[in-house]
Order: C-alpha cells, then sequence, then structure tokens
C-alpha cells in the first residue's frame, strides 16, 4: 500500500475535513491520503458521506472545517490560510485539475459526443478546434465509441453516455479522476463496459477516488478501499484486509453480510 | 336583410390592408427582439441576484402583468411625454411599449427555463473548469433555450395580435387599416371578415413555421 512520504508526498490530502447540512453531520474529522497511481475506492451504507466527501475534493460542496489539498494546493480556498473562499475563475483553474463522472452522467445534452469532450478542451484548456477534435476522438477511440463521435447523448445508451462522461473527464488530463457511483444508473448488462474502461485508466497509472456498490471490481481494481460510516472513516487498508473474513470491525462486517445477502 | 356583401370596395383599397399586416409583423419582429433582449438580461440577472435586484424585477414583471396593454400604451404614447421631455413616434412609442411588455412575460418564461436545467448539467460544467460565463452561454442557456422554444413561439403569436392595439394611436397597422376602410366606405362587415382571415391565416402560417423549427431543433439536440 503506498503511503505518502516526503519522497512521495500525498497527491489528494483531506485533513480533518468536516461537513454539516444544517443539524445534521455528514462528514466527521475525515482524512484521507490518495499518492499518484493509486486507486481508491471508497464503500459504505447510504447517506454515510461518501458522495459528499468525493464533491469536496473539486468544491463541487464547501465544507466547515479541515483542508484538501491536491499537490500541495488547497482546492477551494485561498493559500493563505485564513479559509476565505478562492474567486470563481480560481475555483474554475483547480477543478480543471480534477476530473470527475457523476452517476448520472450529466452529459451536456445539446453537444455530441465529441462536443461534449471539446467543451472543455477549447475553453479551459484553450485547444483549437482541429486540436480539440483529434484528442476527443483519441479518447473516444479508447473507450470504444470512435463510431459514436458525431451522436448526440440522446442517441446513445447508459453505458455509451457514461463512457464518454469518462472521456470527458480524462481528456481533460486531470491529476486525478473522481468516480461517484458510475455504474449505479446502469442496466446491469452495460456495467461491465464502463468498469472495462476504469480497469484499464488503472492500468495506464490514473489516480482515481472512485465510491462504488461494485465489491468485486473494488477488490480487483483498487489498491486501497476506505470504508465509511456516519460520515466518518471506520476502516482503511488493502482490499484483501478490508473486505476479508478477519477483519475486526463490527460495522464493516454488518454493512457487508447486508451487502452481500442483497446482491447474490 | 336588404344588405348584400360587396367586396369591391375592399379590394380597392387593399394596400392599406397589406400594407398594415406587414406593419404588424414587423412590429411583433421588432418588438419579440428587444423583448428577448430584455427578458435574458432580467431572467439571467434575476437568478444570480440578492433580494433587492429581485424584487425590483418582480415589481415590473407584476406591473406589466396586470394593467391592460391598451393603458400601457396610452401611458407610454400620452402620459410619458407630458412628464419627461422626450419626444417620440406613435410607431416608436408603441414598439418601446409591446417590447416592455412581452420583456416582462419571457421574464418569467426564461427565468423558469433557467431554473429547470438540471443541477447535474451543471455541476458537470463546473467539474471540467468552465468559469460562471462559460457555463451560463455554454451550458445553461442553450439547454433553458430548447425548454423555453414552445413558450417563445406562443409569446410571440400573441405579440403579434397584440400590435392591432396600436391603432389606438393610429399606427398604421392591419387594424388600423380595416378602421380606415370602415370609416370611408362603410363596408363594415366585409373589411373585417377579410382583417379576421387575414389574422387568422398569418397567424396559423406563423404558428406552422415556428412547430417546425422547434421540431428542427429538438430533432438536432
Amino acid at each position: 500500500m503506498p503511503i505518502a512520504t516526503p519522497a512521495n508526498p500525498a497527491l489528494l490530502d483531506v485533513s480533518e475535513v468536516s461537513k454539516s447540512f444544517g443539524s445534521v453531520a455528514v462528514l466527521r474529522s475525515v482524512s484521507l491520503q490518495v499518492t499518484r497511481g493509486e486507486v481508491v475506492t471508497v464503500i459504505g451504507p447510504s447517506g454515510s458521506g461518501k458522495t459528499t466527501l468525493l464533491r469536496c475534493v473539486n468544491f463541487l460542496e464547501s465544507y466547515d472545517s479541515g483542508s484538501i489539498r491536491i499537490d500541495g494546493r488547497e482546492v477551494g480556498f485561498r493559500d493563505t490560510g485564513t479559509r476565505q473562499r478562492r474567486s470563481e475563475r480560481d475555483l474554475a483553474k483547480m477543478r480543471a485539475e480534477t476530473g470527475m463522472v457523476f452517476q448520472s452522467f450529466n452529459l451536456f445534452p445539446h453537444l455530441t459526443a465529441a462536443g461534449n469532450i471539446m467543451l472543455g478542451l477549447r475553453k479551459v484548456r484553450g485547444k483549437s478546434s482541429t486540436e480539440a477534435r483529434a484528442i476527443a476522438e483519441h479518447w473516444l477511440g479508447r473507450v470504444g465509441l470512435a463510431h459514436k463521435a458525431d451522436s448526440l447523448p440522446a442517441e446513445l445508451s447508459g453505458g455509451q453516455q457514461q463512457r464518454v462522461g469518462i472521456a470527458r473527464a480524462v481528456a481533460m488530463e486531470p491529476k486525478i479522476l473522481l468516480l461517484d457511483e458510475i455504474t449505479s444508473a446502469l442496466d446491469p448488462e452495460l456495467v461491465g463496459e464502463v468498469l472495462e474502461v476504469v480497469r484499464s485508466l488503472a492500468e495506464d497509472g490514473m489516480t482515481m477516488v472512485m465510491v462504488t456498490h461494485e465489491m468485486a471490481f473494488a477488490r480487483d481494481a483498487s489498491s486501497r478501499i476506505i470504508f465509511m460510516a456516519d460520515g466518518g472513516v471506520s476502516a482503511a487498508g488493502p482490499p484483501a484486509e478490508i473486505l476479508g473474513a478477519e477483519i475486526d470491525n463490527e460495522r464493516l462486517r454488518s454493512f457487508l453480510a447486508r451487502f452481500r445477502a442483497s446482491h447474490f | 336583410m336588404g344588405y348584400t356583401l360587396n367586396f369591391n370596395l375592399i379590394w380597392r383599397h387593399f394596400d392599406k390592408l397589406w400594407g398594415g399586416l406587414l406593419l404588424s409583423l414587423e412590429l411583433a419582429v421588432i418588438s419579440i427582439a428587444i423583448g428577448i433582449l430584455i427578458g435574458l438580461l432580467l431572467a439571467v440577472w434575476y437568478v444570480s441576484a440578492g433580494r433587492a435586484v429581485r424584487a425590483v424585477i418582480a415589481a415590473y414583471v407584476e406591473f406589466i402583468r396586470n394593467v391592460p396593454l391598451i393603458l400601457l400604451v396610452y401611458l407610454v404614447f400620452y402620459g410619458l411625454p407630458t412628464v419627461v421631455d422626450i419626444a417620440y413616434s406613435a410607431q416608436t412609442s408603441f414598439i418601446a411599449t409591446l417590447s416592455l411588455y412581452s420583456g416582462a412575460y419571457l421574464v418569467e418564461v426564461f427565468r423558469s427555463g433557467l431554473e429547470a436545467v438540471p443541477r447535474g448539467q451543471l455541476d458537470a460544467g463546473k467539474a471540467i473548469g468552465l468559469t460562471p460565463w462559460q457555463r451560463l452561454v455554454h451550458v445553461r442557456l442553450p439547454t433553458m433555450l430548447r425548454i423555453t422554444l414552445p413558450a417563445l413561439s406562443n409569446t410571440f403569436l400573441s405579440l403579434f395580435k397584440d400590435t392591432s392595439v396600436a391603432s389606438v394611436i393610429s399606427v398604421p397597422e392591419l387594424t388600423y387599416g380595416a378602421q380606415w376602410i370602415n370609416f370611408n366606405t362603410f363596408r363594415i362587415v366585409e373589411v373585417y371578415l377579410v382583417v379576421t382571415a387575414m389574422y387568422l391565416l398569418t397567424g396559423y402560417a406563423l404558428l406552422y413555421a415556428l412547430r417546425l423549427v422547434e421540431r428542427r431543433f429538438r430533432a438536432a439536440h
């Protein structure tokens, strides 16, 4: 298990992050470090704060205390340590360093598959239309959709839409990719094609944090699994340990037992 | 009943009606163009502004919606120049009035359209690093326009009919042309029959054309 050291500092450093919605604490002093090339999977019951944690990493959600740094830079707040929110322009720049893939795909419905990928390349990365198109075609090829470049999202299956969603995120060459339950909205027979793409990205060394309910995939593809419960990190370790039988964590055991009961 | 229909006098003065119809269309097109501008600006401002700005915009919308158009036309043409030192032609005055009028309705249309854009799309725009302005132009507005296109067509159609109100300040549009022929020939039934048919046919043709545009737009997106 890669541990952040001075020689190999954490790419993502979440430190004691807490957040409440009104009187409900959704994150309780969550800490998490991810080094370059790691694939970290976050599991846990619904309402345990997994998705909120992910959304804090690219500051789609703000948080009340603690810090989140990518490559040493605070994501949502100015580096002065005053918890002064970054300007919207700076936030946009920081967010371009991370990629995110959503449960509900969230493709731009008025743009083609290629257009979805090109928008960020052109407007954020400043690529020319020709360059952006070439990059979009490259990534569509990688996710097996070269022939769908000019299709609109409405003309694509869920699995195809999600693969475009992944291509849109990775084409921006993010330092880290956030995957938020990306197969949960898919028909079972379409899950495999999407996970296959994620696996190939992992093999390329893409740093990823993913929230998923696909335990088999989590076991095979991740270097570390984080188990969250009630807004906190309840257990963390390599897949064999966390999903193994001898784990000494009552909550995790009952989560896995319930999970197995409902999935097999 | 000894009344026999005689359209000869109507055809003799048909140029009044034809010219009037073209002017009606012109008034509607210019007014909706300005109204769209007003509506877009205020709707975008509304959804991103604080309470004070929202209250002012809401007051404008409510005022326009609750005052009859004909009264607004009088207010702008007769009322305003007596208070403020400005002068304008009846036609300019009417275009200004109809623009403000359609603008108020379109603020509502665009505002609800903007709010109907799924949050996930905005999140996706944020996630790839678009600035708020880029998210507005490249994500929110295109989706909003798709949502609001049918309402836009309907607004345009009612504006076309509302141009008849301009006759009360002697703008020579279609209804004014009809009144002129009526006063000069007394063929009241004939002239209003012809004018009704002209409104009906034009309105129907417009609706058909706009529905075609909508369908084309939906297919392409």
